[in-house]
């Protein structure tokens, strides 16, 4: 009982990490990927902050009358990794963006497979090319 | 909006675990301005998913596998919230304990952010100013300005519906101005500080943008100025580096910057967090203007060719 209540915080941590994981894998859309890469960072910024809690102790500002504070440095790891995330996410869902204009689908295998159609097709015209000389 | 409640929710995790200031953080962003660019981004694309998965199955016993694994290891953790754990025994006692008397400002989040670790934190601002960068590089538009009559006639038909949220966000808008400002430069005593200040600062505008339309916001805020501001943000940081260097410091040794080391340590934390409040903040204007802007030119693209 006292190992569940110990460790149900890496738990949540790791079921939610599983689910992003899931999301990334199984979805051929971008987008949803991009919303699973988000769950999987969001359960890792709780794991950090779990690690750095201290039972009893309170919020890191300064005042003579506390003794015992959280561990402060995880929350600043984190809470810059959070706007960096929005940052990059805005990055990726820009990509996204043009990849849909470029190819109007934001399908992966859709895309993949307009790729490969395009590689084929270059190759036959510069085979074509090839032959033509002789 | 799912997105919206669970950037809301994991916020309040951060309340429950003593973590203000991230909490404050993730209930900007998460709550906010990242809903806000997923919806664009699906308004953009497509609004359905394809039935297309790889192998569900396969996928599923990858994580199943993976999540085993994982849930194996936490059995050597340390439980949750003990004080004897690894994490709290090296340098973060260090940062409870001096940083009062070595930084002088209450709140260790800040100190450690801006002074113990000053160069990550100048690394992640660079690294909010190159997204900004690359954003813009992917949907900037060159507006002309006979693009606007079009796109203004469509936004007046729109926002005549919306007459109560413009009047109501009016009034509301400076005072979420004030409150980012004040988040800015309180960040040394309360849960506050540069990045929060910054997307807070930024919520404002993109709310007024959202409901006046993106031509009447570019009217006040100008996109050129807005990026110079992203890059001035950057060089302040640096700066301030180059300058303890030159009185006889390390980079980004705040103590010589004034004859008292506690006051130009403080000198240094209030010229850093506004530097970083002045990139962040720019950087969402420019995030949020590219994606809307594109979206105006793609409406108004296809308004012609029709």
């Amino acid at each position: 009982m006292t190992m569940i209540l110990g460790l149900y915080n890496y738990w949540v941590v790791i079921v939610l990490m599983m689910i992003g994981f899931y999301m990334i894998i199984a979805h051929g859309n971008l987008i949803k990927k991009i919303v699973g890469l988000n769950i999987f960072q969001t359960s890792v910024f709780i794991f950090y902050i779990s690690v750095g809690n201290i039972e009893g102790g309170s919020a890191p500002i300064w005042d003579e009358s506390i003794i015992l504070y959280s561990n402060p440095l995880p929350h600043v790891l984190i809470l810059t990794a959070i706007v960096v995330g929005l940052a990059t996410t805005a990055l990726a869902l820009a990509l996204i963006v043009r990849l849909n204009e470029a190819y109007g689908s934001i399908n992966e295998d859709e895309i993949q497979a307009m790729d490969n159609q395009d590689m084929v097709n270059h190759s036959l015209s510069n085979q074509h090319r090839d032959q033509e000389p002789c | 909006m799912l997105a919206g409640i669970y950037g809301l929710v994991s916020a309040s995790f951060f309340v429950v675990m003593d973590a203000v200031d991230v909490a404050f953080t993730e209930a900007s962003v998460g709550a906010g301005i990242s809903t806000l660019l997923m919806l664009t981004t699906v308004a953009m694309t497509e609004r359905t998913e394809r039935e297309a998965r790889h192998k569900p199955l396969l996928a599923f016993i990858v994580v199943f596998i993976t999540g085993i694994f994982l849930l194996y290891g936490t059995f050597d953790m340390p439980y949750f919230g003990s004080v004897d754990a690894p994490s709290h025994n090296h340098v973060g006692p260090r940062y409870t304990l001096d940083s009062m008397n070595e930084i002088g400002i209450p709140n260790m989040v800040t100190s450690v952010l801006a002074s113990y670790r000053g160069f990550d934190t100048f690394g992640e601002v660079t690294v909010i100013f190159t997204a900004g960068i690359g954003v813009l590089a992917l949907l900037g538009v060159v507006r002309r300005p006979e693009d606007n009559s079009v796109i203004e006639a469509v936004n007046d038909s729109m926002h005549e519906q919306h007459l109560i949220l413009r009047i109501i966000i009016k009034i509301l808008i400076p005072f979420i101005l004030l409150y980012a400002f004040y988040v800015q430069f309180h960040g040394d005593f309360g849960p506050g500080g540069g990045f929060q200040a910054g997307v807070i600062f930024a919520a404002g505008i993109i709310l007024y943008s959202m409901l006046f339309g993106l031509n009447i916001a570019l009217r006040v805020i100008k996109q050129p100025v807005v990026q110079l501001l992203s890059a001035i943000g950057v060089l302040m940081y640096g700066s301030v580096g180059v300058v303890s260097i030159l009185n006889g410091g390390s980079f980004l040794e705040y103590a010589v910057l004034s004859d008292d080391p506690i006051s130009g340590q403080h000198l240094g934390i209030l010229l850093i967090e506004l530097g970083v409040g002045l990139t962040v903040a720019s950087v969402m204007i420019i995030i949020y203007f590219s994606f809307s802007g594109r979206s105006e030119y793609r409406q108004s693209k296809e308004g012609t060719s029709l």
